[in-house]
């Protein structure tokens, strides 16, 4: 895909979410690939609620909200009823924060993967339950403070690795990507828009209002995530692991972790020791996404 | 009425049931097996394996995920099917509000069965009643044969532009799931010209994009809830307009929002849902042929629940004795009750008397109804409403 090649067309636009919103872009993006023959199920999240209020929608495609926890459900049930109206050419996409992916919501997903029906499932990651106010989440990495993990103290729990997760449901089709890394998220959605059967894709959003940072940095958190090794762009095809993007320059995890607010009670020990881990994980080739 | 001959076989009430799901046109199915309901389960899933039923039967991994997925078929314009029961109904509450919020006109054929704690997988009907206000028509059967005709009739309801609710046809666990009676099956073509192929309102359209169900503040939220109410009243009429339609098709009626039995001149009657019904007949049989002016009210629909035709049948009368399979605990039975509200201004209500009983499968006998008639007949307008458990 060339940056030529992308549509202009917005088929998400004018939502209520917070300046500098990564996650909208991710939607935004998702839909500049996917085209006006999609349709989106959007359950209880950032997303659901900065634009589905009557009379207004940011949606230029059908969409439904659903109820936090049923997203997979909802994609194989539509997805099963466009196969018996012989419109399997149709995408039915999810959009799915990290809490409804790998929390509530991760039985339903499990349970969509295994019941074979083709749906392309984003969830974008801003690593907690932003919606309702910066709670942690099973994706918040460990360090992290949020509102139910509050300074002095801070996330004790590493973030869980949904990629190893959905291949170990023998998915024909997962990817991780970043907001900052258009292209390379957009390739991998027309990817799994390809693909006759469920399709995963963990999209990191940064986040200013749950990160702290400035709404303009969101590219740059984002990029700083990979650069430091915090969060990897990789894609697996087939059970088939690969990288598909290397970052030119490396940063450190402490560089990453003082452009945000929300790792600023970790004393410098406590980085090395992070960053550490990261180095550890990189050089065994473990994990294929997570970090912490 | 239909010339060809219909099958006649002795079945389940679950197989029934799921043959009028086959008849209906089912297009796609998503359910999760719990007892008593699991048989119904199984042979839908053994018409589609041997080739008997076109549809598709989507694997989920709970009831939640089951009627997320048949909401999802209907967001997608095809008619879609479920049933459960107990736990598994409990654990669908969450689901059953969505899809009547979001007018989805599914059909569910709940087994009733007791909830836990205490645990039992045996028959009473506390599950259904517990999802009394999730905004589904709840509709309870006596027989097997009802079960099935009613399942075909609550598409036709579910469905009608008026409408647009998910209705919940309850049988009772065992009773009625396990047990085998003569069945009349009807034949497809009868089926077809009775119900008409799913004709949506709005679906997930590409080329006609909205945004099919969202949120909404205030005077929008109310207008949407007022609507709701406004269908779910209608619902009693065509709940009546369609039953009288299957009886010229089929030759069967089973009597509308209630069904009286002898409740002429009855001092004292007997109001209960579901399959004891059929021993509550026999009972008042047995005591109008010794001359006690008795009558039986068997009460179909629970939701929308039938003020009218109850104040109607129950003006004249001096006491009602009213069998709950179920408790809203801190009040009573939830038929009792909720009669007791819908009797609420009747100049000279009658005197009314709450049996609790059958829970957990425990057995409702001749005796035990008879005992409960004779408390009727025995008992004075006006006097207090009196509420006992009939088991221990
Ligand atoms: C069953 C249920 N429990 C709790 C909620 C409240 N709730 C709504 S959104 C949300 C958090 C969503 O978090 P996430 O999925 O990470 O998305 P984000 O808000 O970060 O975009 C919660 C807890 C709900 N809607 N439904
Ligand atoms: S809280 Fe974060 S994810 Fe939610 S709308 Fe604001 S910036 Fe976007």
């Amino acid at each position: 895909m060339k940056l030529k090649e992308i549509s202009r067309e917005e088929l998400f636009r004018s939502s209520y979410g917070c300046a500098g919103c990564a996650a909208v872009l991710a939607v935004r993006l998702t839909l500049k690939v996917l085209g006006r023959n999609c349709v989106c199920v959007v359950p209880a999240n950032c997303i659901s609620t900065v634009s589905c209020y009557y009379p207004q929608t940011p949606f230029f495609v059908p969409m439904t909200v659903m109820a936090f926890a049923a997203t997979g459900a909802a994609l194989s049930g539509i997805s099963a009823g466009f196969r018996r109206r012989g419109r399997e050419d149709i995408s039915v996409v999810g959009f799915s924060g990290d809490g409804g992916t790998a929390d509530i919501g991760i039985q339903s997903l499990s349970g969509a993967i295994d019941g074979g029906y083709k749906f392309i499932y984003i969830c974008y990651d801003n690593e907690a339950y932003m919606n309702t106010g910066i709670q942690r989440s099973g994706l918040t990495p460990y360090g992290a403070t949020t509102t139910t993990t509050p300074a002095p103290c801070f996330e004790t729990e590493s973030k869980k690795d949904m990629l190893r997760i959905v291949a170990a449901h023998d998915i024909p089709y997962a990817a991780t990507a970043c907001t900052s890394y258009p292209l390379d998220f957009m390739q991998k959605v027309a990817r799994a828009n390809r693909v006759n059967g469920p399709t995963y894709i963990h999209v990191l959003a940064p986040c200013p209002t749950g990160w702290g940072f400035a709404p303009d940095r969101a590219i740059e958190l984002g990029r700083m995530a990979v650069e430091s090794g915090f969060w990897r762009l990789v894609e697996l095809e087939n059970g088939k692991l690969r990288t598909t993007h290397k970052p030119s320059r490396r940063r450190s995890v402490a560089e990453y972790f003082a452009a945000q607010t929300r790792f600023r009670q970790l004393s410098p020990e406590q980085i090395e020791e992070i960053q550490r881990n990261i180095d550890r994980r990189q050089a065994a080739g473990q994990a294929f996404s997570a970090t912490g | 009425m239909s010339t060809r001959t219909p099958a006649r076989k002795y079945i389940t009430a679950n197989e029934a049931v799921a043959c009028a799901a086959r008849l209906a046109r089912v297009e796609v199915i998503a359910a999760y097996p719990i007892t008593p309901q699991t048989t119904i389960v199984e042979k839908l899933a053994s018409f589609i394996a041997r080739g008997e039923m076109d549809a598709d039967f989507i694997k989920v991994e709970s009831e939640h995920s089951a009627l997320t997925a048949c909401m999802g078929a209907r967001m997608a314009g095809v008619r879609a099917f479920t049933s459960t029961s107990s736990q598994g109904l409990e654990y669908m509450h969450e689901m059953l509000a969505y899809v009547s919020g979001g007018r989805y006109p599914l059909v569910l054929v709940n087994v009733c069965r007791s909830v836990a704690l205490p645990w039992s997988i045996w028959g009473d009907q506390q599950d259904a009643i517990q999802q009394r206000d999730t905004g589904w028509i709840q509709i309870f059967t006596e027989t097997g044969q009802e079960a099935m005709d009613m399942v075909l009739q609550a598409y036709r309801i579910a469905e009608d532009h008026r409408i647009l609710l998910p209705v919940m046809i309850c049988l009772d666990g065992f009773i009625q799931s396990h047990t085998e009676e003569l069945v009349e099956i009807p034949d497809q073509e009868s089926v077809d010209s009775f119900l008409p192929p799913y004709d949506p309102v709005v679906t997930l359209d590409v080329d006609n994009p909205h945004t099919i169900s969202m949120g909404g503040f205030g005077k929008h939220y109310a207008a949407w809830r007022r609507e709701q109410q406004a269908a779910a009243e209608k619902a009693g009429e065509v709940i009546v307009e369609v039953g009288d339609e299957f009886a010229r098709v089929f030759g069967r009626h089973y009597g509308g929002l209630i069904e009286p039995y002898r409740c002429e001149g009855a001092e004292a009657v007997i109001l209960l849902m579901g399959a004891l019904t059929g021993t509550a007949r026999e009972v008042v049989d047995e005591m109008r042929a010794d001359g006690q002016a008795v009558g039986l009210i068997k009460v179909r629909a629970f939701r929308p629940f039938p003020v009218q035709s109850l104040r109607q049948a129950l003006s004249l009368v001096k006491a009602a004795a009213v069998l709950d399979r179920d408790c809203s605990w801190g009040y009573g039975g939830a038929l009792a009750t909720d009669l007791k509200a819908a009797l609420y201004s009747l100049p000279n209500p009658p005197a009314m008397l709450n049996f609790i009983g059958g829970l957990g499968g425990a057995d409702v006998s001749p005796e035990q109804m008879k005992y409960m008639l004779d408390k009727a007949l025995a008992a004075k307008k006006g006097a207090p409403s009196s509420m006992e458990f009939i088991d221990l």
